[in-house]
């Protein structure tokens, strides 16, 4: 059961991360990566992570992507962007198929007695995670703060009205 | 344990069904009227009044970037709701820091005119 | 892990007290009447001001305290550095004001933003953890885009923070990505357990291609955040479309903060390492020289110059980086310290003789400064001077010591590529000095000298500069004491 569960959401994934990248409507592409986020949370409940994956469902398919079509909207890209193939697009493919590469040979094989899973389940439910987080993870954590009170400066600044600015 | 959450999983599985359902119930019981009436937004023949793909005021994404950053902030909250009572109170003031540094960032968008969505003009007639 | 003590709290007064202050500057912008640049301007001195003392209070630890479950250390690496990155978000609020009020824009929000980016480089200078390292460089970085993109109605200022973002983005999730494979390689980020657990991963297959993966990635990161040579191409766009004293900014306290994590991290995390990035550090050093000085020959607009000025000092700086000896890092300290007092210095030139947010950036507009403002033709071509590295500027000390690490640990080609591109760096900075003394001016309007903020921090600077040309033992000294327990 559970390794159908994982075939049918991988493949998902999969799928619907080719439709972002090739859909030329940029509105389906981000309804398209919706369904990419939501595959990748099942994957976190699989890997027994049920708290990334409510974030992942909360934060990114919640919040992200309404921005992204905000964005979308607000540049009003239409749909027929360039469709040809350029230079920069080439050069995107050849680095993540690299990058792709570079997991894969990563991962290839054996570990040769390396734990390469230094989480165990019991560090990512949540109580543990919850007790690292605001325990070990303090500091990082009151900084996370700051730096998302700077986010809301650096938003307000940007988008207020310019009659605000001059004095 | 995965297993535990199969139920979520049923819950997407029945989403999924009802909305195939009903995409199938309309496509057999509705009548296909073709022609280019019914291609219209609206089939009664009320002509459109603006464009629905045009550019938004940037003030929608000033909120969309606030709403992300509450979201964030909301995320931290439900580990820490879980270990709260064990931890006592320097979970609390560790929590009650990070909350105040999203008030002032809070007090900060308020204050500013973040939130007011009206058109300039209506602000202005406003302040007289 | 051991739980968290209260009064370990106490060490990191200094950065509770600059993150409260730019809190409030923050909010004082909210009300309708504090639009008041000089308020602003003083209350974020103060700020500093006050930073400064209570870190001086606090003094150096005997020994480094790791402290918050390893996220933070004290240590007189970490003293060095806040201090330097203090005085240098200082003089960029000093640079800072008359440009904001001509502009018309706000100062709340920009100072505020400037002791943000503040805070974050003195907990980067304080991280233990890669984890706090990151995050504190986040909180650096995303202030500085917004600072970047501050002139919000120059179409230069909006394409240098679009730049700086997207560019700056990039290279953190490099980074973040880099982190994780050396988690997975190790299982830890804390620096010195790190250290510990990368002997037995890379005797792994696996985990030594995970490692090494993990730390490459790491340090593109590191070497886009100093910008060097393939990773600088943001560099010249941002550093002449930002608000000078934001160019002064990242040039300074931004560039010294990336080299300080970059030293750490290389030190106190990747000792295991060492053979692997000196060769990495090397090659890039050599490049970021040569190509920075090749390409700061060809500009003609000065703060363009500069930027790639900036970039061939990164690779001077990396010189000291690779030498991996304590030689090569008290001169790095040094040099550091140095170029910060100088950049601002030069900047504060550039600032002065810019009339409204971009005009007077050309070479052409110096023609015949020394008739115009002897007084500045005579500073800049102090700092023209140091820049090239020309005794007795505090430069001049800050090569040799560069080199010599460099020497000594038996780098020779790589010091020889040093010298020779500061004879290159010679004759574009010499070219400023020859448009102030022997070109006949355009224009005959004297310079404004009216503000004694801006005045006071370049003749500062120039005195500095030279006082360290002369005298640069204590610093010496200073820099040595500094890296007590970093080795």
């Amino acid at each position: 059961m559970e390794m159908a569960v994982f075939l049918l959401f991988a493949a998902l994934a999969l799928v619907s991360s080719l439709v972002v990248v090739l859909h030329r409507n940029p509105i389906y592409a981000v309804m398209s990566l919706v369904v990419t986020f939501v595959s990748i949370a099942v994957m976190f409940v699989l890997l027994g992570a049920p708290f990334l994956a409510a974030v992942q469902v909360l934060v990114y398919t919640g919040a992200i992507l309404v921005l992204f079509l905000f964005v979308i909207m607000l540049l009003n890209v239409s749909g027929d962007s360039s469709r040809g193939f350029d230079l920069h697009k080439a050069l995107a493919a050849v680095v993540a198929a690299g990058f792709a590469l570079l997991l894969l040979t990563l991962f290839w094989g054996r570990y040769h007695g390396l734990d390469l899973s230094p989480l165990q389940e019991s560090d990512v439910a949540l109580k543990p995670l919850a007790r690292a987080l605001l325990d070990t993870y303090l500091l990082p954590f009151e900084i996370v703060g700051l730096l998302l009170l700077a986010a809301v400066t650096a938003a307000t600044v940007l988008a207020r009205r310019s009659q605000d600015t001059s004095s | 344990m995965p297993q535990d959450h199969y139920p979520v999983l049923l819950a997407l599985g029945l989403a999924l069904a009802l909305g195939v359902v009903m995409l199938m119930l309309s496509a057999l019981m509705s009548r296909r009227m073709g022609g280019r009436v019914s291609l219209d937004t609206y089939e009664s023949g009320e002509p459109l009044l603006d464009r629905s793909h045009k550019r938004i005021s940037v003030l929608f994404f000033l909120i969309a970037i606030d709403f992300v950053v509450f979201d964030v902030e909301a995320a931290f909250l439900y580990p820490w709701a879980l270990v709260i009572r064990e931890g006592g109170w320097p979970l609390f003031w560790a929590m009650m820091v990070f909350v105040g540094l999203i008030l002032v960032g809070f007090a900060y968008i308020w204050k500013k005119g973040g939130l007011d969505l009206r058109p300039e003009r209506q602000k202005r007639s406003l302040r007289g | 892990m051991d739980s968290i003590q209260p009064q370990e709290f106490l060490l990191l007064v200094p950065e509770i007290v600059l993150a409260s202050a730019g809190m409030l500057l923050l909010l004082t912008g909210t009300l309708k009447t504090s639009n008041g640049y000089r308020l602003c301007a003083a209350i974020s001195l103060a700020a500093l001001a006050l930073t400064a003392v209570l870190l001086l209070i606090q003094g150096i630890p005997g020994a480094p305290r790791v402290i918050l479950s390893g996220m933070f250390i004290v240590d007189g690496y970490s003293f060095f550095w806040k201090l330097l990155f203090l005085v240098a978000s200082a003089f960029t609020v000093l640079l800072s004001d008359r440009f904001l009020s001509d502009g018309g824009y706000r100062p709340a929000e920009f100072y505020s933003l400037i002791l943000l980016a503040t805070t974050g480089m003195l907990f980067m200078a304080s991280g233990y953890s890669l984890l706090s390292i990151w995050i504190s460089l986040e909180l650096m970085a995303l202030s500085s885009y917004i600072l970047a993109g501050y002139f919000k109605h120059q179409t230069k200022s909006n394409e240098a923070a679009l730049k700086y973002f997207i560019l700056g983005a990039l290279s953190s999730g490099i980074l973040v990505y880099g982190i994780s494979l050396l988690y997975g390689a190790t299982g830890t980020i804390q620096l010195d357990e790190l250290a510990a657990a990368l002997p037995a991963a890379l005797a792994l297959e696996t985990g030594s291609r995970l490692a090494a993966a993990g730390w490459l990635l790491l340090a593109m990161g590191l070497f886009f955040k100093v910008a060097a040579v393939p990773f600088h191409v943001w560099t010249p766009d941002v550093y002449e479309g930002a608000p000078t004293p934001v160019t002064v900014f990242l040039a300074t306290a931004s560039k010294a903060a990336s080299f300080a994590i970059l030293v750490r991290i290389f030190y106190q995390a990747l000792p295991a390492l060492a053979p692997d990035w000196q060769w990495i550090t090397a090659a890039i050093a050599v490049v970021t020289m040569i190509w920075g000085n090749l390409a700061a020959l060809t500009q003609t607009n000065v703060k363009r110059m500069l930027a790639y000025s900036s970039v061939a000092h990164a690779g001077y700086v990396l010189i000291g980086v690779l030498a991996a000896t304590e030689d090569g890092l008290w001169a790095v300290l040094f040099y550091l310290f140095a170029y910060t007092f100088i950049t601002i210095g030069t900047f504060g030139t550039v600032i002065l003789l810019e009339r409204k947010e971009y005009a007077g950036e050309t070479y052409s507009d110096y023609a015949g400064l020394a008739q115009r403002s002897p007084f500045l033709a005579a500073m800049m071509l102090v700092f023209m001077l140091a820049l090239t590295g020309i005794p007795p500027t505090g430069g001049f000390f800050g090569k040799i010591y560069l080199f010599a690490a460099a020497v000594e640990s038996g780098w020779i080609w790589v010091a020889v590529v040093g010298v020779l591109t500061s004879a290159i760096s010679l004759f574009y900075y010499i070219g400023i000095g020859v448009q102030m003394y022997l070109k006949e001016s355009g224009d005959d309007t004297p310079s404004a000298l009216h503000a004694p903020g801006l005045v006071g921090t370049i003749a500062v600077c120039a005195v500095i500069t030279v006082l360290l040309g002369i005298l640069p033992e204590p610093l010496v000294q200073f820099a040595k004491s500094s890296l007590v327990g970093l080795l």
